[in-house]
């Protein structure tokens, strides 16, 4: 259901200059404004008739929301309002984080991703967030400024239905942070869509996989599922078998299982709930058997 | 509503444009500069027809407020001639039979040659994996794949 026209409803757009300004007016007109950064959700939502807020504040250029650092003993900081074709050319991005690299590339188009962000396809919180999946393999916190200064909000627990999620009025995501990751580590991420490419998902599997002599089996696997559930989550009884029985082809069906259990699919026009809890299995056990022949050699 | 004034260089002129907030940089280059080469397909980021290079990276002028530009460096097709010569996507994509109602034309140009400027020698697959977000419903593709991948052979 797009309107045909190109006009976006009357908005007014606020250029704040510092966080604290834009902050103070997202709660002095709480209901009537949002933060914006691509606008590539905000745009298509406004025009059709879902989002009605009058006032855009635009929070790119904002403080630490336009770098992306990476530092060896603290790990990577990638700023709000990067878009995701920078993120995804970027050098230590590719070498340390291929997985998120990776992910990115799956979104819409090379064009479209000029402009959408890596923190807004996390805060429109959409279970079919393309990016999310990596972000919360390789444990992701992103960074609030807020009215009660500024704090770190884990992803694990950030989402909190379709389109909600962890934060309050006034809060502004500046950027988000991922530890150093497992060195060496494999991911996948599989997406499942109408088309090869740039549709939105049915099923969304990521799977980042590293040794690790903690784990009874001497490995760990994480799991995130996306598009099957009213959130992204972290598939935890897949983990845990593949954490504790011996790795074999036997384990990964075992655990492909495990995650379609944890499933609550929808029916909707991209797919039927069934035919999205069988390919979550499916799709599991390749991306874990994938992972498995890198990570084991 | 507000309207601001706002300075950008629109293929290679600087203009000074008062645009209303809730104005595109598509209905911008439309409707105030005439640069009707840059098409309304969507409105909705998905198919491409309204592609124009920002600062050099190309974007869905659809998605892009226009006060966002202020400062900003614009090239639409019109912008792909330069001196009376087209660009050579421009005539490879005429000689390969590329176009047909033309409606995506404009936005396949500037995708295409903003994959040229990054990547001057791409594999069919590349070109494919660039041009995913420009929807053409008549030519089924191959001949523009061809177009631009013989203008990068003529770049050489």
């Amino acid at each position: 259901m797009h309107n045909p026209h190109p006009g976006l409803p009357e908005l007014e757009y606020v250029k704040p200059a510092s966080l604290e300004e834009a902050s103070a007016f997202l709660v002095a007109h709480k209901g009537e404004a949002r933060p914006f950064l691509g606008g590539t959700d905000t745009f298509v939502r406004m025009r059709d008739g879902f989002w009605k807020e009058k006032y855009l504040v635009d929070i790119k250029g904002l403080d630490g929301t336009n770098v992306i650092t990476f530092d060896p003993a603290k790990g990577l900081t990638i700023g709000s309002a990067i878009p995701m074709n920078k993120v995804s050319a970027h050098p230590d991005v590719k070498k340390n984080y291929s997985l998120l690299a990776a992910a990115c590339d799956t979104v819409a188009s090379y064009q479209l991703r000029n402009r959408a962000t890596i923190v807004g396809n996390i805060c429109n919180a959409s279970p079919a967030g393309d990016t999310i999946g990596a972000c919360m393999a390789y444990g992701g916190v992103l960074t609030v400024f807020g009215a009660g200064g500024v704090r770190q909000e884990p992803l694990a627990t950030f989402f909190k239905g379709p389109g909600k999620n962890a934060l309050q009025t006034g809060d502004i995501v500046t950027a988000i942070t991922f530890p150093i990751p497992p060195k060496p580590h494999s991911g996948r991420y599989m997406k499942l869509g109408r088309n090869k490419m740039s549709d939105l998902s049915i099923v969304g599997v990521t799977v980042l996989a590293y040794k690790d002599a903690a784990a009874k089996s001497g490995y760990t696997f994480k799991v995130v599922l996306a598009s099957v559930a009213p959130v992204p989550f972290m598939a935890e009884a897949a983990q845990q078998i593949l954490a504790e029985e011996p790795v074999t082809e036997e384990s990964i069906g075992k655990a492909a299982e495990a995650a379609m259990q944890a499933v609550k699919p929808i029916d909707d026009v991209r797919s039927s709930a069934r035919y999205r809890s069988y390919m979550v299995r499916n799709l599991t056990r390749q991306a874990l058997s994938e992972v498995w022949q890198q990570v084991k050699s | 509503m507000s309207v601001t004034r706002i300075n950008l260089t629109v293929n290679g002129s600087k203009e000074v444009v008062d645009v209303p907030s809730n104005w595109t940089l598509l209905q911008m280059l439309r409707e105030k500069m005439a640069l009707t080469g840059t098409k309304n397909g969507c409105a909705a980021g998905e198919c491409g027809a309204c592609t124009v290079m920002l600062n050099g990276e190309p974007v869905n002028s659809c998605m892009v407020l226009a006060v966002e530009c202020d400062g900003a460096e614009v090239v639409t097709v019109e912008g792909l001639v330069q001196d009376g010569q087209m660009d050579v996507l421009q005539q490879t994509i005429i000689d390969a039979g590329g176009v047909q109602c033309g409606f995506c034309t404009p936005g396949m140009l500037i995708s295409a040659r903003a994959l040229l400027d990054r990547n001057p020698n791409p594999s069919a697959d590349e070109v494919r994996a660039a041009l995913v977000g420009n929807l053409c419903r008549c030519t089924g593709y191959i001949r523009i794949v061809e177009a631009v991948q013989t203008a990068a052979q003529a770049s050489q």
